[in-house]
């Protein structure tokens, strides 16, 4: 099994020192049974490509509020609104972000080498969404910092910039994993990013109708059924594309998995329409979390088995061996509870809309 | 264009160096606003509310700036080493995934309390967000170290072929994830992150002091200043000697664990026994600057000392020279100059703390003003430190990525050219050292603004006070 410096970048006789370290080490946990074979004999590779999507449907849907936010910034001109705004995000942001983090180590744990092969592959794309969430991320908190105009003014433009290019490369990402394309862009991978925008949009005036009250809160509010139906056209776009250009997706895509979370889509995009209406902003905050779940679900789902096209790659192929996953496992079912946990102390902590002099420039 | 692997490793490195600033700043505070915190609702003394309103508002931009330059550093594992993370997935992948969720979730969430809630929430949930932010922190370090020891001395796995491909396998994660560096990384680490922050706050402290009694150009809240300094110098005073003490003993399991490294480290290229230890070394030509050799360099050297040191006491130890490893030496001019650097900024902090530890027995704090300048002059030293530290153990390490199983140049990503990796190279140098200019120019502001004025039993935020012009104006906020 294993050929000491049979492949290149490997040292002959690492093998030799390794044996010593497990001997040194003296105790080994195969014992405990975590290498023998999945936990409790539960599906693993199925439910950790399932969570790996699930929390990229988590940070697309919490950030995605954020860059809605930061897009309909660009509509307010009055201090005071631009104030609210940055408020309203302020103090879940950062938390929010961290679901990329998480996502990024859960693929590089589960399976390692479609996280490598992934993002060296769309290599500019990547640093172009890291560069987008850099500023994306900087720009509230040195807008705050200072009160001329033109610093405000420059702090405003780049918080946009980066609000609304973070999910439309995101979603150019997304697609051209999906279509196992290498290219930098793509048509239908462009209009999926489009279409994440729509509906970070969409997340972002309902988010606002929670965190603003009278001619702000309705203001802002409006834009959202525009973006969602904008989003809805731009997902029967794509799907429409992909059927008449991949004769290889059609089976899937006529799947009733597939047909069942485009339906589901237009119920819910319908429900947010009138939860918006009748001002029941939990309620359409909770639509779009359904929309952004379903679109990543359409995705896995279209995926599977396979999860990198380009390299022919399976899961089954790229899942890591049984020992780490299992660990992995343990370690995802006790924090992921907690982490929960977090989020309801942080949402619990700032209910309701954002108070008078709260915010960046509060502390 | 650069090549690939030599463009990644720049770009890596850069990264790295700008980006540990952040958490340094974020990991070292942490404990003081812990405090800060705990006292404040204790004592409900205005001054505390000041400390951890003004400490919290450079933890603030800290984190934040932190969280974006780090979220790039854990996709640069994918993005310009795939052949690395797909290599050593199965060990590296785990730690990195568990510090997101342990650790940075911990400390993103409740930071949003702790930074905006103070007014929304009571003590308890306010002193929890505190401590958690804290714990956060520092779990945080505990998973990225323990990432980055197993590298430096790799246990617990086994080569296997999957795929045709030679991966390191996981066979006993407790062998793996304790290895022997990690413990001494991250104490070394930890107490060098409060250790910087400690010197930070005493040389912002000691400007401000300086300003007020030498110049006589008052500042707002001396007493506000005297008390940070007092606090600062407490932990320098602990911290200082026992980084010193520890380091000591580090450098002995380096000499055991990574010999070419530690040779590297004293460069010394023949193996000999008796090696004397350079404590003060003077390059008088390029030559040694660029191509340092121990034996050829003018300085002080302690006979047998960097062979006492290797090896706990013995000054006949002998010290395995770069010559006689088969794979090519580390760049050993970096290695052996930022190790210097690094050591004589830990003494000169030890003599700082010990020097200001007596003036303040005397009672002469604020009147030595060579001492107020010193620890002016050396409030950013302790990061310097830290960056030298690291690219000790970094670049001493090279040519492995992972000791002794597989090298930095075969970890880079076979795809990536040199037309991207150039690209995406001379743009984070443009961005990162962009990012620094701004952070160092935010944290400026805040420093020379002070502290916010609190009136008792009426907690004013700034805004109020900024819209209502009731308090007094901060000193040099100029800005509206």
């Amino acid at each position: 099994m294993t050929e000491p410096g049979a492949t290149v970048g490997f040292a002959a006789g690492a093998t030799g020192r390794e044996a010593a370290a497990t001997l040194e080490a003296g105790f080994a946990l195969q014992a405990g049974g975590l290498a023998d074979g999945p936990l409790l004999g539960l599906p693993l590779t199925e439910l950790w490509y399932g969570l790996v999507f699930f929390i990229l449907g988590t940070f697309l849907f919490l950030d995605g509020f954020d860059f809605g936010v930061g897009a309909i910034f660009v509509t307010r001109s009055e201090e005071s609104a631009r104030e609210q705004l940055l408020a309203a995000i302020g103090p879940f942001w950062d938390g929010n972000e961290v679901w990329l983090v998480v996502f990024g180590g859960a693929l590089f744990a589960a399976f390692p080498a479609v996280y490598a092969n992934l993002f060296s592959r769309h290599y500019l794309l990547m640093f172009a969404i890291l560069g987008a969430l850099i500023v994306r991320g900087l720009a509230p908190e040195m807008y705050e910092q200072r009160h001329d105009e033109t610093w405000q003014r420059w702090w405003g433009r780049a918080f946009v910039v980066g609000s609304v290019a973070a999910p439309l490369l995101l979603g150019i990402f997304a697609g051209n994993w999906l279509l196992g394309s290498t290219a930098l862009v793509s048509l239908p991978s462009l209009v999926v990013g489009v279409a994440l925008v729509a509906l970070s949009t969409a997340g972002g005036a309902a988010f606002l109708g929670l965190k603003t009250r009278g001619r702000l809160q309705q203001e802002t509010a409006a834009y959202g059924p525009k973006a969602l139906v904008a989003y809805l056209a731009l997902v029967v776009v794509a799907v429409g594309y992909l059927f008449a250009t991949r004769p290889d997706l059609r089976g899937d895509l006529l799947s009733p998995i597939a047909l069942g979370l485009v339906g589901a889509s237009a119920v819910l995009g319908a429900g947010y329409v009138v939860a918006m209406r009748r001002e029941s902003y939990v309620g359409a905050l909770a639509a779009t979390a359904g929309l952004t779940y379903g679109l990543v679900a359409l995705v896995a789902a279209l995926l599977y088995p396979v999860i990198d096209p380009v390299a022919g790659l399976t899961v089954a192929d790229a899942i890591v061996s049984t020992l780490p996953l299992n660990l992995m496992s343990i370690g995802a079912a006790l924090l992921l509870p907690l982490i929960f946990a977090y989020f309801v102390v942080l949402y619990a902590a700032f209910w309701g809309p954002v108070e008078e002099g709260e915010g960046y420039a509060g502390e | 264009m650069i090549e690939p692997a030599l463009a990644s490793r720049l770009q890596f490195a850069l990264t790295t160096i700008v980006h540990i600033i952040f958490p340094v700043m974020s990991m070292g505070l942490a404990p003081f606003l812990v405090y800060f915190t705990w006292k404040d609702i204790r004592t409900g003394e205005p001054i505390y509310e000041q400390l951890r309103r003004f400490w919290t508002k450079i933890f603030a931009i800290s984190f934040v700036v932190g969280t974006v330059t780090g979220i790039v550093l854990e996709f640069e594992f994918g993005t310009n080493f795939a052949a690395f993370s797909t290599a050593a997935g199965e060990l590296f992948g785990g730690p990195l995934a568990v510090e997101g969720m342990m650790a940075f979730m911990l400390e993103a969430t409740f930071l949003g309390i702790f930074v905006f809630g103070r007014e929304r929430v009571g003590n308890v949930l306010y002193m929890i967000s505190a401590v958690a932010v804290a714990l956060g922190t520092w779990l945080s370090a505990v998973w990225i170290l323990i990432a980055n020891s197993w590298m430096q001395t790799p246990r617990g796995y086994e080569l296997v072929t999957e795929n045709g491909q030679m991966i390191v396998s996981l066979v006993d994660p407790i062998a793996a994830y304790a290895n022997p560096r990690f413990p001494w990384m991250y104490v070394h680490m930890q107490n060098a992150a409060v250790l910087s922050v400690a010197l930070f706050m005493a040389g912002v402290a000691a400007y401000h002091l300086f300003r007020h009694y030498h110049w006589e150009y008052p500042v707002d809240h001396p007493q506000f200043w005297e008390k940070t300094l007092k606090i600062a110098l407490v932990v320098l005073i602990i911290t200082a000697p026992f980084q010193v003490l520890h380091g000591d003993a580090y450098g002995r399991h380096v000499a055991e664990t990574q010999p070419q490294k530690f040779a590297a480290m004293e460069a010394v290229w023949e193996t000999e026994s008796y090696v004397p230890e350079y404590i003060i070394a003077v390059p008088t030509n390029l030559e040694d600057l660029t191509n340092p050799r121990a034996k050829e360099i003018f300085g002080i050297g302690i006979p047998g000392g960097a062979s006492w040191l290797a090896s706990g006491g013995d000054p006949s130890a002998e010290i395995i020279g770069l010559n006689e490893f088969e794979t090519e030496a580390p760049p050993v001019a970096i290695v052996f100059w930022s190790f210097r650097i690094m050591v004589g900024l830990g003494f000169w902090f030890v003599l700082l703390a010990f020097w200001a530890g007596y003036r303040w027995w005397r009672g002469q704090l604020l009147e030595d003003d060579l001492l107020q300048k010193s620890l002016m002059a050396s409030s950013l030293l302790g990061i310097l430190a830290v960056e030298v530290g690291w690219i000790v153990t970094e670049v001493g390490r090279q040519p492995w990525v992972i000791q002794g199983v597989m090298k930095t140049a075969d970890g880079v990503s076979p795809g990536l050219t040199g037309f991207e990796a150039t690209l995406t190279l001379v743009s984070f140098a443009v961005v990162y050292l962009g990012l620094l200019a701004l952070y160092s120019y935010v944290v400026f502001r805040i420093v020379r603004a002070g502290p916010p004025s609190i009136t008792p039993d009426a907690p004013e935020t700034d805004v109020v006070r900024e819209e209502t012009g009731a308090g007094p104006k901060p000193a040099g906020g100029d800005d509206d």
